[in-house]
Formats: structure tokens, sequence, C-alpha cells
């Protein structure tokens, strides 16, 4: 029995200092040996708890073996059996809270670090080492007749669509925006996420047989009922959540007050930190407060610091134990000097003649006792008003469900928030033919779970039409 | 690729394309726009579409050389292709059977009030147009607004044709003459507030187009969001057309101004020397 080693083997980071001058990534990825090494830790466990942390069942202990004897060939092929997207869920998967969270070896020490290893095995065969697997892997093999539409090409959209092209239907995903990807691409940043590795993911998804169609607004271009009509013989909804949600106060609408989705769809889809070279503006003033501190506060507040911000602060109503981002989204932002205002909440903003932000009136929280939820209610102190500079707001509040769908959809059942309901084992909508998942369903969530709901209404997709004469 | 089929010279400053986009054509509606992207590199900006021709699958829009990408647009030709097209996007006009309707384009606007004016005389009412523009080099489609009207009212700001004066002036002659139903007036921001001051105190339901600064067009960002009636609306899902008497113009057109200095350096680059990069002008 070899020795047991209980701390992970460390990722290694691009210099603090450095990184926030550019936009490239900040996590490295491992090199081949420690890539080995990570993966000796695992015990493969004869019943591994890992796999039941992850919403689309790789096969962990079986890939992890592999990689041991460095076929990392043959560990992509069992990853990509499950998985479609290996190279982004390896970076953005909140393994802490999934996989990595059930590992056995966890209860000792730290869990072993399996998105490290996925990603290191994808990126390893995007690198080319692994070409013959991605041919192997990605054969046309479209046998059947039946037209499947997938609206949205979001991690959702994307694996229900390469999940029934396996199947051996003819699938089409139809995408708003002039690139596949969804929040892979306009949402999170390069730095965590290079888009170049969101697009060969993608093309390995087309190789597989999928048609995309980018520039297709449904609910414009067709409804659903017209796609139905036009001989699809069912639809998958896909299209995400959103829809930014702004705090109602005085002075939101002035110039300077950006959505996150704004900020960062110009920095990343539009590639704003390049401008002029490409056209999009954005601005990031001397001083960027961010109004949350989820995983979209800290990326925007990240951003900001890259495109030029003086100082960027994360303005939040409860303390830091609440803050809802990754442990290490925060710790990587505290690191690049993003700064904390805590207790604190914008009650209005100010502006110029010109329009422009200048300032905001921010109120102080204490948290009193925990509510229903388990969490601390946070209380206005009244009279703790103060007055903060600031050049640049960004909202991160979080989205709501897009509403073309919905609203061109008369007998598609949505709940109060707007939201499609949808059965969570198989994506069945009150509509016939129709199926629906990820974050148009559960609200804004994960990448993997959008991908596990795609995959499960994949299935049932094929069920349904098995059935259908 | 979105080929152009034709292209016209309006004048100084105002182009048409026609372009091959036979799905966008097929379900367009008077009121609504797409946006563009001309390349890899381009931002997306939303023009309306002005017209469609669903035989030949395509659609017509007209543009005001105003900035950098206007400018690159104005250089290509019939044979030339525009990277990325998605629409149509925005609600349709509301057209129904009003009575006695009139239809207001200013400058550039002449080209979106077309195909509204053109639905609501289909739809039965008697439809008086009014085109205005600086001067007589920057009108267009006079015959167009002649057919897609009962009386076509032309004005000049200095004379030069049609009767001399500001639309707003005319809309008060017609108001004069019998009562209004309906108005748009889709035109510059100015002229839009202008008019809306006009027939308020008048009691004229008017709709206005209107053109904020646009991202995806979708909802998901919120860049276009104007206020009206005192509740912040998303001008490319739930407009652009809106009620003229509840829109705050003044937010609207500050909103319109906060890219000013960006907007400058990207045409300065378009000219310079070192590649394009903005080393050259800081
Ligand atoms: C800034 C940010 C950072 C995040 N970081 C993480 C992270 O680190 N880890 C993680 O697991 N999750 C993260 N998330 C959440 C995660 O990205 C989402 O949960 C996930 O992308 C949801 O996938 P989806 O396919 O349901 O929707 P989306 O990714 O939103 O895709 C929906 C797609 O549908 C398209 N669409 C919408 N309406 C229409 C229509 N009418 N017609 C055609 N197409 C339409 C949209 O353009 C879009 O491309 C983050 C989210 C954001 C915004
Ligand atoms: C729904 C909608 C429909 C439109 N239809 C038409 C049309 O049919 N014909 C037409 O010529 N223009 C139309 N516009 C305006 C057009 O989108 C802008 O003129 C264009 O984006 C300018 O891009 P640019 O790079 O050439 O100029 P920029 O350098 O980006 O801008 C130059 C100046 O133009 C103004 N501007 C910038 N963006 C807009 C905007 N979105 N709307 C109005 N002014 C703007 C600003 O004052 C700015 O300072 C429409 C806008 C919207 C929102
Ligand atoms: S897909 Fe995500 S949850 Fe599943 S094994 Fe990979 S990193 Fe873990
Ligand atoms: S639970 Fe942990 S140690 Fe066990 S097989 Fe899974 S990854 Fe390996
Ligand atoms: S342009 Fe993004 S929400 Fe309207």
């Amino acid at each position: 029995m070899p020795r047991l080693i209980m701390e992970k083997y460390a990722m290694p980071l691009q210099p603090a200092a450095e990184r926030v001058q550019n936009f490239t990534e900040v996590a490295l990825g491992y090199d081949q040996e420690t890539a080995v090494a990570e993966a000796k830790r695992c015990l493969e466990c004869k019943k591994p708890k890992c796999i039941e942390g992850c919403p689309v069942e790789v096969p962990i202990p079986q890939f992890i073996s592999l990689m041991k004897t460095g076929d990392f060939q043959g560990a992509i092929r069992q990853i990509k059996a499950k998985n479609s997207l290996p190279a982004v869920c390896g970076r953005v998967c909140p393994q802490e809270s999934q996989c990595e969270q059930l590992c056995i070896l966890g209860k000792k020490g730290e869990p072993v670090a399996i998105g490290r290893l996925e990603r290191f095995v994808a990126d390893y065969q995007l690198a080319g080492s692994g070409d013959d697997v991605q041919n192997q892997l990605a054969k046309k093999v479209i046998t059947k007749s039946k037209k499947v539409a997938v609206v949205g090409a979001g991690p959702a959209g994307l694996t229900a669509a390469g999940d029934l092209a396996k199947m051996g239907y003819q699938v089409t995903v139809l995408e708003a925006l002039h690139v596949a990807g969804g929040v892979l691409m306009y949402g999170i940043p390069e730095f965590r996420l290079p888009k170049a590795i969101v697009q060969q993911e993608i093309e390995a998804i087309k190789k597989l047989g999928v048609a995309i169609k980018t520039n297709y607004v449904v609910g414009q271009l067709a409804t659903v009922d017209e796609l139905l009509a036009a001989g699809y013989a069912a639809v998958f909804i896909g299209t995400g959540a959103g829809l930014p949600y702004f705090m109602n106060v005085p002075g939101e609408n002035l110039n300077g007050v950006y959505s996150a989705n704004e900020f960062l769809t110009r920095a990343n889809l539009m590639k704003a930190y390049r401008f002029p070279e490409y056209l999009t503006p954005v601005k990031a003033g001397q001083r960027v407060a961010v109004i949350g501190a989820g995983n979209v506060a800290m990326d925007a507040a990240r951003v900001a610091l890259r495109l030029g911000a003086g100082e960027s602060s994360i303005v939040y109503r409860r303390s830091e134990k609440e803050m809802p981002a990754r442990h290490e989204e925060i710790e990587h932002a505290l690191e690049e000097g993003v700064k904390l205002a805590l207790l604190t909440s914008p009650v209005e903003f100010h502006g110029d003649q010109k329009g422009n932000l200048t300032a905001m009136t921010c109120i102080r929280y204490e948290l009193c006792e925990p509510d229903q939820s388990g969490r601390c209610r946070p209380v206005a102190l009244k009279g703790s008003e103060y007055k903060m500079p600031v050049d640049n707001v960004i909202m991160a509040l979080g989205q709501g469900p897009n509403p073309l769908v919905g609203r061109t959809t008369p007998d598609l059942e949505l709940n109060r928030w707007g939201n499609i309901v949808a059965n969570e084992a198989n994506g069945i909508t009150s509509k016939a033919a129709v199926f629906a998942g990820g974050d148009i369903v559960s609200g804004a969530a994960t990448v993997i779970l959008a991908m596990g709901a795609g995959k499960k209404a994949a299935q049932a997709i094929d069920q349904y039409l098995k059935q259908k004469i | 690729m979105y080929k152009i089929v034709h292209k016209e010279i309006l004048s100084e400053v105002i182009l048409l394309f026609e372009v091959q986009a036979p799905q966008i054509a097929a379900k367009a509606r008077p009121g609504q726009f797409f946006i563009l992207r001309l390349d890899e590199k381009g931002e997306r900006i939303p023009l309306t579409i002005a017209d469609t021709n669903r035989d030949t699958g395509t659609i017509t829009t007209i543009f005001q050389v105003v900035g950098r990408t206007t400018r690159e647009m104005s250089k290509l030709n019939v044979g030339d292709g525009i990277l990325d097209m998605v629409g149509p996007l925005g609600e349709a006009s509301e057209i129904e059977n009003f009575g006695r309707v009139v239809c207001v384009g200013g400058g550039v606007g002449v080209a979106p009030v077309y195909p509204v004016a053109k639905a609501l005389k289909e739809a039965g009412n008697e439809v008086i147009a009014i085109i205005g523009a600086r001067n007589k080099e920057l009108l267009f489609w006079e015959d167009k607004l002649a057919a897609a009207s009962n009386q076509l009212i032309i004005c000049t700001d200095d004379g030069s044709y049609g009767q001399k004066g500001f639309v707003t002036q005319a809309v008060e002659q017609v108001a004069a003459a019998g009562k209004i139903d309906c108005l748009w007036a889709i035109g510059p921001m100015p002229m839009m507030r202008a008019m809306a001051a006009t027939t308020k105190p008048l009691g004229i339901k008017t709709i206005v187009s209107l053109n904020p600064i646009m991202l995806d067009g979708t909802g998901m960002c919120g860049a276009c969001r104007v206020s009206v009636g005192g509740e912040t609306k998303f001008a490319c899902v739930d407009g652009p057309e809106f009620d003229a008497h509840q829109v705050d113009f003044d937010l609207a057109m500050r909103r319109l101004s906060y890219y000013k200095e960006e907007e400058k350096r990207a045409e300065a680059v378009a000219n310079c020397q070192c590649g394009g990069d903005g080393q050259c002008h800081g």
C-alpha cells in the first residue's frame, strides 16, 4: 500500500500582480508529471462516492486509473462518453460542492483534484495529442429520420444536441447570438475559461453531425409551434437565465451603471478589452463598485481591474461568510486586489449634468438572527447612509429567465418568475413534444447542472420519439 | 454572410442597402429592426427594417453615416457580404384602423416610418405622411411615402423644398384641420421629444420609436434601457415603439452620449498609420 498523500498537488497560477494586467488564463494547468502524481492519489475505491457528486456521472475512478499509466487517450474516451465539455467542466465546475466533496480521500485529507485531472486530459486531447480519439468519438452517426430542434446553444442545449446526435437524430441548434456557447462565451471571462477552448469543444459536438444556426432568435424568426409545424418532431429549450435584475433605486439608469451581463458581454463576447482593435467599447473608471457577491460579481470585479480600474470593490449586504461565490474565486479576487465593502448596499446613485455616474449613497446593515433559510437576515441601520464616489457600478444581483420563448408559446407553463415548468428527471414540460432544461428551468445554477439537465432531456426525447410512430 | 444586392446613395450621408436575408424578410413586420456585425472585430449595431421583398428574399435598410461602423458599412458594395445579421427584433407596430393617422419621419427616420405608414394605409386608415429634413439634398423616398399615404407634406428647415419649417408645425396644421386619431413620429431624439411636446396638449396619441445603444437585442444585457412612465423598459424586447408622452427623452438622450470619446477614438484609428491598435492616438 503506497503512502497516502494528504494534499492536492498545487495548481500553478499566474502571479497576481502579473495577471491583473492581462486576460490570459489565471490557472495554468498541471504538467504531465504532476497530473500523473495527482492521479496516483486516487484510491480507486470499490464503492466510489465521487461519481454520485457528478451530475453527468463521469466515470471518475476509471479515467483516473488510466491516467496513472499515462493512457490519457483512454482517459479522455472514458470522460467523453459522459461529458461532452470536459475542458470547460474541468475549469469551472464547483468541484468542492460536487464530485470532490464526496471523494472518500477528502475525509482524511484533501480530495483528489478531479477537476484538474479532467482539465488535464481534455487539454491534452485538444492540444492535438489525442486527435484520433477525437475523430473516433466524433463521428457522424445520423441513422434516424427524425429531426429535433434545440433552442439555445449554452451548456444545456449543446449537451442535449450532442447526445441526441450520438443516438442518430438530426439535430439543429438555434442560437440567438452570433456564436454558440451561451454564458461560456459571453459571461465567464477569458482568464477563467479561454474562448478558444470553448469553441474547440463545440467543434467536436458539430463533428457529431449537429448543425448550429447562429443569429436565430426563437420567438421571432420562428415560434416553438412553428418549429413543430416545420417538421421538428421534438424541441428542447435551453435558453438560460439571461435577464438581468436591477435594484429599482433612483439613478439606476445613469450612464456608467451596468448590468453584469452587459459589462461582461462587452468584455468577453465582443472583446472590448482589445478596443479599438475590436470596435465595442466598455468603461471601467477609476472607482468601480460591483453590487453582489456571487461568481458573477467576482468575475465582473476582476474584469474591471484588468480593464484598468484603479479600485474595484464588492459591495454586499451580508458578511464575508455569506458570500455565495466559490471560495477559490473569492481568494483569487482578493489576491488581485479586489476590495470588500461588506454589510453595505446602495440606496441611490448620483450623476453629473451629462448623466454620468459620480457617486452612490450606501446604507450599512447589520446581521440579525438567522431566517428560515438559515442565513442571517441583514437589517438596514437607520441613519447610517454615507456617500461613496464611484465611476462605474456593475449590478450582479442575479438573472431571471429570458422571456422571448415564454411570451410566444402560450401553452407552455411558466412559474411565477417566468421559468419554464419542467420535470427535473426528464425535462418534460406542459406542452407535448417540448422539453426544457438548464437555467431556464432551474434559475441561474451551474454549467454541469445545465449539462445534466440536457442529458436527461435527450434520453426522454429519445424515449418519446421511439413511442411515437 | 448576408450579401448586398443593391446599393443606393441617397444623400451625402444617407445610404440604402438591399441585403439577401430570406428568413428575416419572411418574418419582419413594420416597426421591427435587426442587428448586424460587419466582421469579426465589428460592433453589433441596430438598424430598422425599412422594407422587405418576400419574392427576392431581401430586406432594405437605410442608414446615416454617423460613426465608425456606419462609415465602414458605407464603403461596402454590391456583392460584398455582412458577416452577421439577426432579426427581426423588437415588437412590431400595433396596426389597426384608427381613422385619421399621421406618420412623421424626420431625417433618416423617413425610412422606418415608411413600413408603418404603408401598413396603416392597408389597414384602412386615412394616412397623412409628413417628412422633414434640414434641406432638399437630405430628403429621400418622397415617391414611396406618397404611395403609402393619402396626403404627403414635405418640410425643410431652410425652405429649399416643400414648406419651410419643422415637422411639428406641419402637425399643428394637420391637427387644426381635423381630429388626428393616432400619430407616429420617428427621427432624431430631439425631433421626437419636440413632437411629444407638441401633441401632448392636443391630446393626440403619439408613438415614437426609440434608438438607444444596444448590444444583444434579446433582453439579455439591459444596455437599451429607457424610462417610460417612470418604469425601466428594455427597448429591444419591450419596444422599440413607446407612448411618446411617457418617455423620459432627456435620459434617453444622455444615455446615447456615454461612449462619445470611444466613438471618436474608433473613428480616429480607422484613419491612422499604426495599423489600428490606437498607439498613434494615445
Ligand atoms: C458571469 C458568470 C459566471 C459563471 N461562472 C460559473 C462557474 O464558474 N461555474 C459554473 O458551473 N457555472 C457558472 N455560471 C453559471 C453557468 O454559466 C450557467 O448556469 C449555465 O451556463 C447555464 O446553461 P444554460 O445552457 O442553461 O444557459 P446559457 O448558458 O445561458 O445559454 C442559453 C443560450 O440560449 C440563447 N437564447 C436565449 N434565448 C434564445 C432564443 N429565444 N432563441 C435562441 N437562443 C436563445 C442564449 O443566447 C444563450 O446562448 C456562471 C454564470 C455567469 C453569468
Ligand atoms: C432600434 C434601432 C433602430 C435604428 N434604426 C436606424 C436606421 O434605420 N437608420 C440609421 O441610420 N440608424 C438607425 N439606428 C441608429 C444606429 O444604430 C446608430 O446610428 C449606429 O449604431 C451608429 O454606429 P456607428 O459605429 O456608425 O457610430 P458611433 O460612433 O457608434 O456613434 C456615433 C453617434 O451616433 C449616435 N449613436 C450611437 N449609437 C446609436 C444608436 N444606437 N442609436 C442612435 N444613435 C446612436 C451617438 O450619438 C453617437 O455619438 C437605430 C437604432 C436603434 C436602437
Ligand atoms: S464534470 Fe464536474 S462534477 Fe463531474 S467529474 Fe468533472 S469536474 Fe466533477
Ligand atoms: S472517491 Fe476519491 S479516492 Fe475514491 S475513487 Fe473517487 S476520486 Fe478516487
Ligand atoms: S440590447 Fe441588450 S437588453 Fe436590449
